[in-house]
């Protein structure tokens, strides 16, 4: 292959126009002027091609030259990834940091594995075994938590001559060797892949396990399933950021990847500082240890936002073919699809909606199309899952802007975060009318075996409450609440309990930040009993203001907060307490 | 070796504050260009896009008096610089850099460029140092901690230049002495409203301390473009060279928006929103992002952005991005203002992300987290129900809410409500919220520890 060098011929911000490019290809990475900045081609005409720099372009100058390194933009994958905070195009932070000081300065070269560092590596294949891409070749303890699978690149297929024996290795070191029939090739731990371009899989299955998170309000009324998609859209301040960061921490994912994408560099500072303390409920372990962040901060390069995207979600798909069942998180979409508005508008492209560039959709579709649970590529029968959840930051916090549009067209769970009530403190701020999610049907089966038969039954009582609720609402404006017969009145009890005990859950509360499914499922069945009781109590003329100034109902509202080893014990006993007070209430009435 | 020195007369184009060179050599992006007019006036510029043979400079003077024939361009070969010392303290500057107090020019330790660099979040310390600004409603429930940033949303006629100078006024670390400096950026603002801060500062001898930027309603638009970025400059100098604690105000971000606009418009850029650039918010976060503390460092920068919401309108762009980045927003209401209450914060849409973190015991008060959730609540509460009586009276309502009602009429009047030199402590305003909570059935205060109900709740404390 030749070498390809241009010419600067134009800057415009983070775009420029380089000549004497023929023979690059689309996407292909380039390094930009004296000081190797790397950019990427993103059109073609001639001998002109048009780059994107991921790097500030401040003091370029026309004429500095372009070299192409043909090759598309790719991630490294192997050991290593996990616990480390990348840059958008998978530049490893910690290791800038010690090199360049506390601000980012242009034109580092860092590799993002460290290529020094040794692994125990531990074969599982031995030679003579026929291997195909993803099949596993051995295993190295990545983190207290990862078990990293060495595995046979998806492309090639063959017969494995040699492997070595069990001992640490670096990265780079030779650890197989596999003959195809385009000869033998020697395989190391490292690989790479581009990032536009899905990792291939077997068979692509339905989701049906749940992903049980620890909030209520979702795992309850608007569960994402394993392989699933969900998206969050809300405005500033209805707390989309805390929301994924209770999801990166409780979720029963094994391995997350965060991505920060263009939002602030203090919360990715946030997650630095809390996740190597917080515990992984299912582990034990630091949630540190099952974590990648990707980290392209609101002021740092354009360009690099929307690569951020696409390496996190490269990450996860390789993470994914270990046969781990993996969450992404990205915060937020807008900010890339912003930055897709930013590089088509240098371009001069036609803009279509609210100037969002005419293959904002599909790239969205694209992205979100990366996840799913699948059958994995390779001789044994593996599963793997990538799940998506996408934060959108609608401007003014009006959903029927483009970004907010499309992504609900793809994705199957709808968050709505409400900023009214933001304003009321109701955390997490999810409308439960507007929001929904299309995996109800699908992991209602496992709700119903592992922890209680009643589940769904449960789930649409309490809906059907709130809706009630909702239409209630509408007359008490008009007629105050005075003026509602008692069963209403008693309605709108119980669904106030449910709303403000249920739905709500505080995510800076150390027992309530995460609320076990059977925990969850004992809550809500108390509280649709607290309200069938009224019903009844009210019935028999029993009082409102009385039922209100119960004991037992101030314990059914701290429930969230009772520890969650001991809840059963403490929930049989405000049962009775609830029935108890309750009989007395009806008994004196009826005397 | 190039040759910098050349004066190119090729001047082919002006256009609104934009101008176009042609047969220019070796020219860089966002190179600064010093232009001579046929006049002899000398201006500053930089350049907005280069091509081989022609460079798109903006000028920051404006363009009025460049002609295409007698005015020179020369491009000096770097980009913006500003030079910093610590000398700058006390001193004024316009929007390109140069006093403005007829004292001599500085003698820079160092020359820095305007745009500075992202700091790495692998070096940020997360902000969780509680500054008390003595205003209960930034204090009580919307916490300001240092290296935060956090706007406050105005309209316009409301007080936020005075509600910004009391926070430079009174904002202290409790129990500590520590280096402090203020750093004022004036983006068209009117002459008037520049001397409210000024005169402020002297009379509480904070002029000492304070360097001020200045481009007033009458100076070039397009300086408010980098008038911000050299206050920045100077505020990470102070910061993290001199080990200072900087406050920079920055006032008005609607006006730099303003001029954002304008030369994408003269640009003929595809606009965003209302005319908006796309890029607003890149452009908007390399501003405000440069807040922060940095691990191993004393210093630490805080911002509090100002803007007047076009039409009291939260949604507009300028609000709406802003918002998108600063870690929480203070928004002040007409409604309020119009009932004669200073400050006039309404506290519902308010916000300070940082808050949780800084507060608890050893910062403010074990219980100012629960009584924080607990005021948001009951005065959400006692809100809606101001729009029911509206319709159906008072006396429909329940006792309860009858309570609800009254708390949410004492609430403005006791704690939002405070003099313009009032400075409070945060126990005091712990203390008027504890009063005001008593007055609401001890039941309803679901948001609280019972432990803290016990120990400071007004009425139980008596009983016992």
């Amino acid at each position: 292959m030749s070498e390809i060098v241009g010419k600067i011929v134009r800057i415009s911000g983070p775009v420029i126009e380089a000549d004497d490019m023929r023979g690059s290809k689309m996407y292909d990475v380039v390094r930009v002027g004296e000081e190797n900045l790397i950019g990427e081609i993103i059109r073609l005409n001639q001998d002109i091609a048009t780059i994107q720099v991921y790097e500030d372009t401040n003091g370029l100058k026309p004429g500095e030259k372009v070299v192409s390194t043909q090759e598309p933009l790719s991630v490294e994958l192997g050991p290593g990834l996990i616990s480390n905070i990348y840059d958008g195009i998978q530049r490893p932070l910690p290791a800038i940091n010690k090199e360049t000081g506390d601000f980012i300065a242009r034109g580092v070269e860092a590799h993002a594995l460290d290529r020094k560092k040794k692994w125990h590596f531990k074969p599982t294949a031995k030679p003579g075994d026929r291997v195909k891409g993803c099949d596993i070749l051995g295993e190295v303890q990545e983190s207290s938590i990862i078990m990293h699978k060495i595995m046979v690149p998806p492309t090639i297929k063959g017969t494995l001559l040699s492997i070595e024996k069990e001992g640490d290795y670096t990265i780079k070191q030779r650890i197989a060797v596999v003959a195809t029939n385009k000869g033998d090739i020697k395989l190391q731990m490292l690989q790479r892949w581009p990032v536009r371009k899905e990792r291939p899989v077997a068979e692509k299955y339905d989701p049906s396990l749940p992903m049980i998170t620890g909030q209520r309000v979702i795992d309850t009324f608007f569960p994402v399933a394993k392989g699933g998609t969900a998206a969050i859209p809300g405005g500033f301040g209805t707390g989309k950021t805390v929301m994924l960061h209770s999801l990166a921490k409780w979720s029963d994912a094994q391995v997350v990847v965060y991505v920060g994408c263009g939002e602030r560099g203090n919360e990715m500072t946030d997650v630095l500082r809390e996740f190597p303390d917080l515990v992984d409920p299912a582990t034990g372990e630091p949630l540190m240890n099952r974590t990648v962040l990707i980290a392209n901060t609101s002021n740092m390069p354009v360009a690099a936002r929307d690569a951020s995207v696409y390496t996190g979600i490269t990450i996860a798909e390789y993470y994914r073919d270990m046969g781990y069942d993996v969450a992404l998180m990205a915060d937020s979409t807008s900010r890339w699809a912003e930055a897709m508005r930013e590089i088509s508008g240098r371009l001069e492209e036609m803009p279509g909606e609210e100037g969002y560039p005419a293959y904002l959709a599909s790239r969205l579709a694209e992205f979100y199309e990366r996840a799913g649970r699948v059958r994995l590529l390779g001789s044994k029968n593996r599963e793997g899952s990538v799940s998506v959840m996408g934060a959108v930051s609608p401007p003014g916090g009006d959903f029927s802007e483009p970004v907010a549009q499309n992504t609900l067209r793809i994705v199957k769970v709808f968050w709505a975060l409400d900023a009214d009530l933001a304003d009321r403190r109701h955390f997490p701020s999810i409308n439960w009318l507007k929001s929904y999610s299309l995996y109800m049907d699908e992991v209602s089966d496992w709700w119903e075996k592992k922890v209680g038969k009643e589940w769904l039954k449960l789930s649409s009582r309490a809906m059907a409450l709130l809706q009630k609720e909702a239409e209630l609402q509408e007359i008490v404006k008009l007629v105050g609440p005075d003026a509602l017969p008692p069963r209403e009145r008693a309605l709108l009890e119980s669904a106030r309990m449910i709303r403000e005990n249920y739905l709500q859950q505080s995510a800076f509360h150390e027992v309530d930040t995460y609320c076990p499914g059977k925990k969850q499922y004992e809550m809500l069945r108390l509280m649709l009993k607290f309200s069938d009781e009224i019903q009844e109590a009210v019935a028999k003329n029993v009082h409102m203001d009385d039922i209100v100034a119960i004991k037992s109902r101030e314990g059914l509202a701290r429930m969230g907060k009772v520890s969650n080893k001991v809840f059963e014990k403490q929930f049989k006993k405000l049962e009775q307490d609830m029935e108890k007070e309750i009989n007395a209430l009806i008994r004196e009435r009826v005397k | 070796m190039k040759i910098k020195d050349i004066e190119y007369t090729t001047v082919s184009e002006v256009a609104g504050p934009l101008m176009i060179v042609e047969g220019v050599k070796d020219v860089a992006y966002n190179e600064v260009v010093k232009i001579r007019t046929s006049a002899g006036e000398e201006r500053m510029g930089q350049v907005l896009e280069a091509f081989e043979n022609k460079a798109v400079v903006q000028v920051f003077e404006g363009t009025r008096g460049l002609d295409t024939k007698g005015t020179s361009a020369r491009f000096i070969g770097e980009t913006m610089k500003l030079g910093v010392s610590k000398e700058m303290i006390g001193r004024v500057f316009d929007g390109t850099g140069n006093p403005l107090d007829n004292a001599p020019p500085i003698i820079p330790e160092d020359r820095r460029d305007i745009n500075g660099d992202p700091i790495n979040p692998c070096a940020r310390e997360y902000p969780r140092e509680f500054i008390q600004t003595g205003i209960s409603t930034i204090d009580g429930l919307n916490t300001l901690v240092r290296g935060q940033k956090l706007p406050i949303f105005s309209g316009s006629g409301l007080p936020h230049n005075e509600i910004a100078a009391q926070i430079a006024r009174q904002a202290k670390v409790l129990g500590k002495e520590e280096k402090f400096a203020v750093v004022f950026c004036a983006m068209g603002i009117t002459s008037e409203e520049a001397n409210l801060f000024i005169k402020d500062f002297e009379n509480t001898g904070a002029l000492e301390r304070t360097v001020m930027f200045l481009n007033l309603a009458d100076d070039p638009t397009i300086e408010r473009i980098i008038l911000p970025r050299m206050a920045l400059t100077c505020a990470e100098y102070l910061a993290f060279d001199l080990d200072m604690h900087v406050l920079v105000i920055l006032s008005d971000m609607t006006n730099y928006a303003e001029a954002l606009r304008e030369i994408a418009a003269a640009r003929e850029e595809v606009p965003g929103r209302r005319g908006y650039p796309g890029y607003m918010y890149t452009d908007f976060a390399s501003n405000y992002e440069r807040a922060g503390r940095i691990k191993g460092k004393n210093g630490t920068i805080t911002q509090i952005p100002m803007l007047t919401m076009p039409d009291d309108d939260i949604t507009h762009p300028i609000p709406d991005l802003t918002g998108y980045i600063t870690e929480g927003q203070i928004v002040l209401e007409r409604g309020l203002h119009k009932k004669a209450i200073y400050p006039p914060i309404a506290v519902l849409p308010c916000l300070s992300r940082l808050m949780d973190r800084g507060i608890g015991k050893d910062r403010t008060r074990e219980d100012h987290a629960d009584v924080s959730n607990q005021l948001y609540a009951a005065y959400a509460e006692g809100c809606d129900l101001r729009d029911l009586v509206a319709i159906v009276g008072e006396d429909a309502l329940s006792d309860r809410d009858r309570k609800f009602l009254r708390f949410a009429d004492e609430f403005e009047k006791r704690f939002v409500s405070q003099e313009s030199h009032e400075d409070r402590s945060i126990v005091k305003t712990l203390t008027i919220a504890w009063e005001l909570l008593s007055g609401l059935p001890v039941s309803e205060l679901k948001k609280i520890d019972e432990q803290h109900i016990n120990k400071y709740l007004p009425k139980i404390k008596e009983e016992k």
